[in-house]
């Protein structure tokens, strides 16, 4: 298994510029600068199948083709590094372990959609991830591979950190635009998209820190070769990480067609001894549970919106039988009614709705009428709502009811629960 | 902005958010809105040592909800408090992108786990 994006990670100071040097480092820069045009970049990425990772997985390359070629405002690239979705720990490796793969990137990209400036908007709470990624740009500048006629051509290019200050929501592209601006991260309604009126009101794409470090491989070694690692429609390996009741928690570099079992028993470790599996989220907090039966799905965006789940962000949290899944509910829950920003009222009323009586089942209180309602309440969020979130919401709390229905009737109907209790031992 | 203050001053209080709307010919509203908006913003001071504890799934399978009873008791406060003498802040937050070192927390600007009472009994001493 060949790996691209983490390849570097267990080297010695990884981060430094000359370490990446060392490694064919800036080639696909300067390769895309150098001996291709701006279109022959972008039909590149577009034959490659890569697919946006940050978890919506919209291919890349058709996005970067909405930008106006005749706009007279500048263009710029804002990339999302505002990491939140539970389980996911990805683009901090890139950014501390790799930050040069990321800034080569932006480069191509940005050359690519003939933007001048671009915005890393972080998370405010990787102080570290920042701090390493300012270091790898004051290390480009100097080198010139940033700033003014990058690599003796007449392109010019500014990167820009930003730090995000706590809200989840700001890793939707839009909230995000917002939050840029200096305002509350609230979505902004689409149609216009970002492409045409985004940051500033000005033509605007906006990708994953992980997506854009595929990008100069994808220059390299060509579109075919990126195309062929993954499965058909969906390019390349991705990063999945994995944590819950795991031997080996962490980073794993697969395939974007690895099954889901593959990446828990052949690269995790299976799960902690004594235990047996019950349940995985696939890909972030956001995408539908999934039961120990349909760990045979493969990874890809695709099989598992088939399934009725999502690829999301990679994250993969693993569930061994000691865990109540009436509570795993009430955790998720919580946090979308936490989350929710809270400008609209299906979103707002119903995230905390749906956590009060979900924690209500889980203290014993539970009433059966509750159950009824639950499906109506979760399902009259999606598609009522200006962003995303909403249908977070109805996918994966309404997951947790529709496929673990005893247990919530056992609740109610029992007024206790069974499994708590077994997770106090889980603390050693 | 709103970062370099707190980064100055440890919080962002009422008059700070006054000479900033000043500063930016905006009204104040405006830029309270985004103060409240954002958690990492804080409208009071914090303790020297401010512990952010992630409640969310993969933290929450791993148990850091006995993470959060053990720093309540030992601390003798509840989330969204500071001890008296001003050292030691407590939070409860949603998930901080690392599930790989669950159960963890982040104290100050640093990440710390997996956490155990052990490692917990030993930061809080050497913080005092």
């Amino acid at each position: 298994m060949q790996k691209i994006l983490t390849r570097h990670f267990n080297q010695a100071n990884s981060h430094r510029l000359d370490t990446y040097l060392h490694d064919r480092g800036y080639e696909g820069a300067r390769k895309a600068l150098t001996q291709m045009t701006p279109a022959q970049v972008m039909e590149e990425i577009k034959k490659s199948n890569l697919r946006g990772l940050g978890g919506a997985g919209f291919a890349t390359g058709m996005k970067w083709g909405f930008i106006p070629s005749n706009n007279p405002k500048p263009k710029y690239l804002v990339v999302n590094a505002d990491e939140g979705e539970p389980g996911t720990f990805k683009d901090k490796y890139i950014m501390e372990r790799d930050p040069h793969a990321l800034l080569e990137g932006i480069v191509v990209t940005c050359y690519a959609i003939g933007s001048h400036k671009a915005y890393v908007y972080i998370r405010g709470e990787y102080v570290k991830s920042m701090q390493i990624l300012q270091g790898a740009i004051d290390e480009a500048y100097q080198k010139g591979f940033l700033g003014k006629g990058i690599m003796g051509t007449s392109f010019d290019l500014d990167v820009v950190i930003h730090p995000g200050a706590g809200a989840y929501i700001c890793g939707e592209e839009t909230a995000l635009l917002e939050s840029l601006e200096g305002k509350k991260g609230f979505p902004r309604l689409k149609p216009p998209f970002p492409a045409v009126v985004g940051l500033f009101g000005c033509p605007t794409v906006i990708n994953n820190v992980e997506t854009l470090a595929c990008v100069p491989h994808i220059i390299v070694h060509g579109a075919e070769w990126f195309a062929k690692l993954g499965c058909e429609k969906n390019g390349g390996n991705r990063i999945f990480c994995v944590s819950g009741h795991v031997n080996k928690p962490g980073i794993y570099e697969l395939s974007v067609g690895t099954t889901l079992r593959a990446i828990i028993y052949e690269h995790a470790g299976g799960i902690r001894e004594g235990h047996k599996l019950k349940a995985v989220i696939p890909g972030g907090i956001s995408a539908a549970v999934l039961t120990a039966d349909e760990i045979d799905v493969r990874m890809d965006f695709d099989s598992l919106k088939a399934i009725g789940s999502m690829a999301g962000s990679g994250g993969i949290i693993v569930m061994d039988e000691t865990t109540c899944m009436v509570w795993a509910a009430m955790v998720a829950a919580r946090f979308f009614a936490h989350e929710s920003c809270g400008q609209c009222s299906p979103c707002r009323e119903g995230a905390g709705w749906v956590y009060r009586i979900m924690k209500r089942i889980c203290d014993g209180e539970g009433r059966p009428v509750d159950l009824k309602n639950l499906p109506g309440i979760v399902g009259n969020i999606g598609g009522n709502t200006i962003c995303a979130f909403g249908d977070a919401v109805t996918m994966a709390v309404g997951s947790y009811v529709q496929k673990f229905k005893s247990e919530f009737e056992y609740h109610i109907k029992e007024k206790k629960c069974d499994l708590t209790s077994n997770l106090q031992e889980a603390w050693h | 902005m709103l970062h370099f203050v707190q980064e100055k001053e440890g919080f962002i209080s009422p008059e700070s958010e006054k000479e900033i709307a000043e500063h930016l010919g905006i009204p104040v509203v405006h830029v309270h809105e985004v103060i409240s908006f954002y958690h990492l913003f804080h409208q009071k001071p914090k303790g020297k040592c401010h512990f952010a504890v992630c409640q969310t799934t993969s933290c929450a399978l791993l148990g850091a909800e006995e993470i959060i009873e053990y720093l309540k008791k030992r601390l003798g406060i509840q989330p969204g408090e500071t001890t008296p003498d001003g050292k030691f802040s407590l939070s409860v937050v949603e998930c901080l992108g690392a599930c790989e070192i669950a159960p963890m927390m982040q104290c100050n600007k640093d990440y710390m786990g997996p956490l155990t009472k052990e490692k917990i009994d030993e930061l809080i001493n050497k913080s005092t």
